[in-house]
């Protein structure tokens, strides 16, 4: 099958939005440009599994085409790439099925199919997963009540470029923060293929105590746009863009 | 919301209820739970009187993932590489959540830990010979069994016997590890890549060693190559395996059967004839002996000792 370009945002935060857009609708506009947003929701190891503020991870998920996830710090880095990956697969599979239907011209999702069907279609799914090239762009929350977890934002990052460079895609990460007092997102790290450098460009300390969660996505679309590694991508509107057989 | 409420009805099945398959029509009656995982419920179920396990899923597409490794492993002729698979099907709830499963062999065995309780570390080195003898036939097949780890091993008896269950991290091999547990990830230690080599699985034995032959699991602390060195050393337990362990680190083996050769090595290089481990080597070894004639005498004498310490053994089984 052909060979292309998944792209996600990535959000950790640990509490709610409070200033501008909502990020709800932010994520189904990025949604729309082909980009699937990711939601962790970050708990300290002493808060209860259902925090107040918290709803709005799912729902910005869900409306960003992507997965969520609220966990406990300890459980962040196996929790990162396991909603990176369980959004490739969702994303591919929705592409797989759109193929299917079009072949078959059936009106049958995944789940509706016979077990064997489904069988052959994952294996076509898993073939993408492997081979697909991925663009991550992390946003990360920095609002004070982070600064005691940016630690494990760290090595959670580290530890998902090592999950995905195990693929044969490519990949490309890049790495924002949020709030910043000039503009609505703050780049730390530019595309990259490897996360290894993170150590060094990682903030110490928090700013600011407003979340501007809505604003910090939309202008994190703008990022894929701007860049040029992957050729022209400002018409991208498939959430799989095919680059070719 | 809609999520944990399926999550919840899945985990949470009474006796007796009948999950029919959708597309097959099988009916399979709910004894009791045997454990729960990252992506299903594993139930033991009873059909026309036999016992099987059936796992009972949210995501469709990782136990479709799941089926897809077991299937391939029936290919494998004569090969045993985890559980045989039974049936694929769906079922609709009364309250019409349709949910897929799977129904595999039932295991029935004993945690490792559990097995190993009082018992002399020749038996770790005997579940080892089985495990790396099972790992380096998956190796030949193409596939890293990638999630490797205490909670997917059972050992059944009579005669104890190391099985492999849970295939959800088996991948094919040059690929990304599908699933993995941190503390038996050498990603996570930092002692190389998350790609499916069979030298990925052989890390994780020796965790599991360190695991079962220390103190359980640990933290990774600041320096996780010097927690490694810290805890093989304590555990006075592995001492016969360390330079085993080592070799591992080391990436000095290609797959499980090249661990697996040094590791019949060193339990054959060891020094008294009479130790507990008598029993074990003394019943594969009986037939061979009696041609033997020279040292029959001396023989006698030691399959007599041995056959009632292997009777003693096989008692404690059965009470
Ligand atoms: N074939 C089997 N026979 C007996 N017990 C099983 C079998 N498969 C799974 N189990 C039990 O169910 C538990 C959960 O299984 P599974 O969902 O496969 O685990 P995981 O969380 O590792 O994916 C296992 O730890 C084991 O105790």
């Amino acid at each position: 099958m052909k060979k292309g370009t998944l792209k996600q945002i990535l959000l950790l935060t640990d509490g709610c939005s409070n200033q501008g857009e909502d990020p709800v609708a932010i994520a189904a506009l990025a949604n729309n440009q082909g980009i699937t947003v990711n939601v962790i929701g970050i708990i300290d190891d002493d808060q209860s599994e259902q925090p107040e503020g918290l709803e709005e991870v799912e729902a910005i998920a869900m409306s960003g085409g992507g997965v969520s996830q609220i966990v406990y710090q300890q459980a962040l880095s196996q929790t990162v790439q396991m909603v990176t990956k369980q959004a490739m697969t969702q994303t591919l599979q929705g592409v797989v099925n759109q193929e299917l239907k079009q072949i078959l011209g059936e009106k049958k999702t995944f789940e509706e199919l016979p077990p064997d069907k489904r069988g052959e279609v994952m294996e076509v799914v898993e073939d993408l997963g492997e081979t697909c090239d991925l663009e991550v762009l992390v946003l990360v929350d920095t609002s004070a009540s982070m600064t005691p977890k940016l630690a494990t934002v760290k090595d959670a990052l580290f530890d998902l470029s090592l999950s995905l460079n195990a693929r044969s895609g490519n990949n490309r990460f890049s790495i924002f923060s949020f709030p910043d007092k000039k503009a609505p997102i703050h780049k730390l790290m530019d595309w990259t293929p490897h996360l290894d450098g993170i150590s060094k460009i990682f903030p110490k300390l928090a700013s600011g105590g407003i979340t501007p969660t809505g604003p910090a996505i939309k202008e994190a679309i703008y990022q894929f746009g701007k860049k040029g590694l992957f050729g022209s991508m400002k018409d991208a509107s498939e959430p799989y863009e095919e680059t070719g057989f | 919301m809609q999520v944990n409420h399926t999550k919840k009805l899945v985990s949470n099945l009474k006796r007796a209820t009948v999950i029919r398959g959708k597309w097959n029509g099988t009916k399979y009656h709910v004894i009791h739970k045997l454990g729960e995982g990252a992506c299903g419920v594993v139930y033991l179920c009873e059909r026309n009187g036999i016992e099987t396990a059936l796992k009972l899923g949210t995501d469709s597409a990782r136990i479709t993932t799941e089926v897809n490794v077991l299937k391939s492993f029936q290919r494998v002729q004569g090969k045993r590489l985890g559980p045989s698979l039974l049936d694929v099907d769906d079922w609709v709830t009364p309250g019409g959540i349709t949910l897929p499963f799977y129904v595999m062999e039932y295991v029935k065995g004993q945690e490792l830990a559990t097995f190993l309780h009082g018992k002399g570390s020749e038996w770790l080195g005997v579940l080892l010979l089985q495990l790396l003898m099972d790992l380096g036939n998956l190796h030949e097949s193409g596939w890293v069994f990638g999630d490797l780890k205490t909670d997917n091993l059972l050992v059944t008896s009579p005669p104890p016997r190391l099985r492999l269950i849970d295939v959800g991290g088996t991948t094919q091999i040059g690929r990304a590890i599908k699933e993995y547990t941190e503390f038996y990830d050498r990603g996570y230690w930092l002692k190389g890549s998350r790609k499916a080599e069979p030298s990925y699985d052989l890390f994780a034995v020796t965790m599991i060693m360190l695991e079962v032959g220390g103190r359980g699991r640990f933290e990774r602390g600041s320096d996780p190559r010097q927690t490694l060195e810290r805890k093989l050393q304590q555990a006075t337990a592995l001492k016969p395996f360390t330079p085993l362990i080592n070799n591992v680190w080391a990436g000095n083996y290609q797959n499980g059967l090249e661990m697996r050769e040094d590791l019949v090595n060193l339990l054959q290089r060891r020094p008294e004839p009479k130790k507990r481990n008598m029993p074990v080597s003394t019943r594969t070894s009986r037939r061979k002996k009696t041609k033997k004639t020279s040292f029959a005498t001396f023989e006698i004498g030691a399959i007599f000792v041995s056959v009632i310490i292997f009777y003693l053994i096989y008692m404690l089984f059965f009470l």
